[in-house]
């Protein structure tokens, strides 16, 4: 009993993360239809980002223990603009000229940054060859409790995981469906034509958008590193294609689907990596079975709309 | 009198295909204008490059005087052009009210809650089904948020590309009367139609588009009792 509910546990942690991620990745396809492969980069960079904030321009005598609750809300600061700073950028410099080509031409634009971008990290940020840590016994509050005969752990940067994706979805979702500039963002989505004619911009419900989820995508990177402390040049790419399949299982621009498919996901690899045959070895083909199974019944996902035929 | 919406010498083409050809019109303030046509004869094009939807090869568009020809898309709105476009293009999951608020995108002011009260005056069926998405609803109803959402944003100029379209005569009669009602509120409609022969009653003025030419044109009911538009355009021969 204690097992199960400290995997639980693990995988909603593992599924806030990839949710997190898969929410950029969902809201980029939604309105350009563009899958950004480079979205987990942004990931990758939020977390050196603030792991620098931390290191290089937070004070010494902020950086133990009892300065937390100041230190962290500005190494999230400092993740999440240099987050927003590099989508934005992305969009305007690579893929805005490509806006007009054909699907293929963007996709492997965005292959090629998000091979630049690991490779820049990894030659100029010190250290980064390795697996740089974070600040150990920073945020290490762990909570246990007596379950039966086990122990359940759950750490502070657990609760922080699961928390901030949880309310970051919530406020995304009221925003986009309660706001004038989340009207717009879905006016474009459906047909980008009649957006213009109502009035909106494209460019700037486009450059919003990547603002949200570069900013998401930095705020995963922080709480990775001080959860799982440290943090490595490669783990953009593999959060990223979990996040890619949450947003696909989900229903590519739905966000719903991008939140219940990182949390489905989550689940299954932690529960699966402990109670099938094979264990943590198999978890990922059992992520992959149930996204091909879900495609087969339902392609566009979850909770994605059928493929809009353009006129 | 310096026309509202002034179309000179206008041609749009798609690649090398020449759409629309040397085009000349002009909407008088306060005036219903219908260009008539046969299919593909490019008056929807006319209207998707007054919007700033596609660019001219050459050619000006001037808005009291003022050209317009170079603006983008999103602009055109707020000086007051508002593009019913051709087969409603609502945004179908999204509902009645969010359809309309984006009709209202561009303003500023607090009137817009007034004004949407006023279009479920107009067209009570929408009052009464505003939480439900517009994808749900029939041609007709479609049509008419359609309208409702172009009023939205209170223009000077309204263009309506073929408001009748696949609709039954009853409703068509509707959309007709309801286009007269918001001449006489004092909006300016710019009307493109296949019925040419309900359009051309209203109308105060008309242009024939034929193969991307306006080949004739004239007031709404002499164009009417014109022998070349009844056999080429009413079916008489």
């Amino acid at each position: 009993m204690a097992t199960l509910l400290q995997q639980l546990i693990n995988g909603l942690v593992l599924g806030g993360l990839i949710a997190l991620i898969a929410l950029g990745y969902t809201m980029v396809y939604g309105i350009i239809q563009l899958i950004n492969f480079a979205h987990g980069e942004v990931f990758m960079v939020g977390g050196f980002a603030s792991l620098a904030t931390y290191s290089y321009v937070l004070p010494e005598s902020w950086r133990d223990h009892g300065h937390w609750p100041i230190a962290l809300p500005l190494m999230a600061l400092g993740g999440a603009v240099v987050a927003v700073v590099l989508a934005v950028a992305m969009e305007r410099l690579a893929y805005r000229p490509l806006r007009n080509a054909p699907r293929l031409a963007p996709l492997i634009t965005a292959l090629g940054v998000s091979v630049i971008l690991k490779e820049a990290v990894r030659l100029w940020y010190p250290g980064a060859t390795a697996p740089v840590p974070f600040p150990r016994a920073f945020v290490d509050e762990q909570f246990r409790f007596q379950l039966g005969e086990g122990t359940v752990t759950i750490g502070a940067t657990a609760i922080l995981m699961i928390v901030v994706s949880i309310l970051g979805a919530i406020i995304l979702q009221t925003y986009i469906t309660r706001s004038r500039m989340g009207r717009a963002m879905r006016a474009t989505a459906q047909d980008p034509d009649t957006a213009r004619l109502m009035g909106v911009n494209p460019n700037r419900t486009i450059v919003l958008t990547f603002t949200i989820g570069g900013a998401l995508a930095g705020l995963a990177g922080v709480l990775y590193g001080i959860h799982i402390t440290n943090v490595d040049t490669e783990v953009g790419f593999l959060y990223g294609i979990f996040a890619f399949t949450a947003a696909v299982l989900g229903g590519v621009g739905s966000i719903k689907g991008a939140v219940i498919g990182g949390f489905a996901i989550g689940l299954i690899k932690t529960l699966s990596g402990q109670y099938l045959p094979g264990g943590t070895q198999y978890d990922l083909v059992w992520i992959f079975v149930l996204l091909i199974v879900v495609l087969v019944f339902r392609p566009q996902g979850l909770f994605g709309e059928p493929e809009r035929v353009r006129a | 009198m310096t026309a509202l919406l002034e179309v000179q010498n206008l041609s749009v083409a798609y690649g090398a295909i020449e759409a629309v050809r040397d085009v000349s019109f002009a909407v008088g303030e306060g005036q219903i204008v219908s260009l008539i046509g046969s299919n593909g004869a490019g008056k929807t094009t006319t209207l998707r490059t007054i919007s700033g939807l596609l660019r001219p090869k050459s050619g000006s568009i001037l808005l009291e005087g003022k050209p317009i020809t170079e603006l983008a898309a999103h602009t055109i709105l707020e000086r007051g052009v508002a593009h019913c476009p051709e087969g409603r293009r609502l945004f179908g999951r999204m509902t009645v009210e969010e359809n309309l608020h984006l009709g209202a995108y561009v303003r500023k002011d607090s009137g817009v809650a007034a004004d949407m009260q006023r279009v479920y005056d107009l067209f009570p069926v929408l009052g009464q089904r505003r939480t439900q998405k517009a994808g749900l609803f029939s041609g007709g109803e479609q049509q008419m948020l359609a309208i409702g959402r172009a009023m939205m944003s209170r223009p000077r100029l309204l263009m309506l590309d073929e408001p009748s379209m696949g609709l039954s005569p009853i409703m068509t009669q509707r959309i007709f009367d309801t286009i007269k009602d918001l001449q006489a509120q004092g909006t300016t409609i710019l009307l493109v139609e296949q019925n040419a022969l309900a359009a051309l009653a209203l109308s105060d003025r008309g242009y024939v588009v034929d193969l991307g030419r306006t080949t004739l044109e004239g007031p709404g009911h002499d164009l009417l009792a014109d022998e070349r538009v009844r056999a080429a355009y009413l079916g008489e021969d």
